[in-house]
């Protein structure tokens, strides 16, 4: 069973390379960050693996930490989609939010 | 006082559930973190606070119905988008296309429920939410018929305070016609 | 009743691997950003959530039941949180993004059909 949990982890953290691609050449930055958010929730993913393979049966701890990642990774992604919601990219910075609601 | 004691309880089983020790001194611990979340921000988890507990025990339950038939609505998208991104003339396929329809559930977290339904059902996202205009970006013209009231009048009959919106959709199946879908 | 556990597991998180192929590839091939959004919305929720009940199912099995500890048990009901949280979260990051995408200028690509959003301005 060990060994089953290695291999599709391994897989699972090679099916990350292509998302890695797409955080390269992400045409937009929110691609960019929609990449990052695909590739935390799969890390949360990844450290249920690890706590079932790690020896020792710790898994409650490694179960806590992809709780805590998912919870960290839901508020960056929120905090990154509002920081990019008042921004153009052609103005080449953040709008303050007043002068953004009068345009 | 009772939705105080509801919220009391919620947070105490979250505790119980994370802290996975059942001594005294962790237990004691939890209840005055509970007691002091509980006075000091109460307010800040449901808008409708005068609604009795078996009431929202009832919504909780229909809740968890709906998210058992969810379960089979995000494998059947799923499977659909599987099919979709290795098939090989997939650009072919894509026919993008935003829809625009007004619902008629009132509160947010029905709103909510089925903003996330629409995303997780096959070939259709939402974009934007402004009152009651939902905007919802359809993958081709397919995912874009499939966008009836379906999953809308499932949300109303699990609320009793979206008893007209109930009816009014009711009355739209029946006589047979989209209800309400807008200008596509 | 262990191995029978066991195949569910496998199976389980099988298909949450092949569920997560189905999105990076939907994520790497898609023409423009709206359309890569819905890979990577569903495909990222179902193949968290198969992985993870598979997990589950599995811990599940390892329980001894002859001597009964309830941190075994709370492993399981974790994960089960796990679950039903990112079934709430992932779908309202995603459409936070799509919103903010949206915002930030990004034209969709639309072939033939009107933009609803365009034509209330």
């Amino acid at each position: 069973m060990n060994t089953f949990f290695v291999w599709s982890g391994m897989a699972l953290l090679l099916m990350m390379v292509p998302i890695f691609y797409r955080m390269q050449i992400g045409p937009t930055a929110i691609d960019r960050i929609v990449a990052v958010n695909v590739i935390g929730t799969k890390t949360a993913v990844l450290l249920i693996f690890i706590g079932t393979i790690y020896p020792g049966g710790r898994v409650e701890m490694f179960v806590d930490f992809a709780l805590a990642y998912g919870l960290l990774n839901f508020i960056g992604s929120l905090a990154a989609a509002r920081y990019f919601h008042r921004s153009k990219v052609e103005g080449g910075g953040i709008d303050v939010e007043g002068e953004a609601e009068e345009s | 006082m009772g939705y105080r004691v509801f919220i009391f309880v919620l947070l105490m089983i979250t505790w119980v559930l994370l802290s996975g020790q059942f001594d005294a001194f962790h237990l004691t611990l939890g209840l005055i973190s509970c007691a002091l979340v509980t006075w000091m921000s109460a307010d800040l988890l449901f808008r409708e606070r005068e609604d009795p507990v078996l009431q929202r025990v009832q919504e909780g339950w229909g809740v968890a119905w709906y998210f058992g038939w969810m379960l089979w609505q995000i494998l059947l998208a799923n499977v659909a988008m599987l099919k979709l991104s290795l098939s090989p003339t997939a650009l072919q396929q894509v026919n993008p296309s935003i829809v625009h329809f007004k619902t008629k559930l009132k509160s947010d977290f029905a709103k909510f429920l089925l903003a996330n339904s629409i995303t997780l059902t096959p070939g259709t996202v939402t974009i934007k939410i402004s009152g009651d205009d939902f905007y919802v970006h359809a993958i081709n013209d397919e995912a874009a018929a499939g966008l009836d009231g379906e999953m809308e009048r499932r949300i109303a009959s699990i609320y009793r305070c979206e008893g007209a919106a109930r009816r009014e959709l009711v009355n739209a199946s029946v006589k047979g016609n989209g209800n309400g879908r807008g200008e596509g | 009743m262990i191995i029978i556990l066991n195949i569910i597991s496998i199976v389980l998180i099988l298909t949450g691997l092949v569920f997560f192929f189905g999105s990076v590839v939907g994520v790497v091939r898609f023409p423009d950003f709206y359309t890569r959004m819905h890979a990577a919305g569903k495909g990222d929720t179902l193949s968290s959530l198969l992985v993870i009940m598979g997990f589950a199912v599995y811990h599940l099995g390892q329980i001894h039941w002859s001597h009964f500890v309830w941190a075994d048990l709370l492993v399981v009901v974790k994960l089960l949180a796990i679950c039903a949280f990112i079934m709430l979260t992932s779908p309202t990051a995603t459409h936070a993004l799509m919103d903010a995408g949206y915002e930030d200028g990004i034209e969709p690509l639309v072939r033939k059909k009107g933009n609803a959003l365009e034509d209330k301005k």
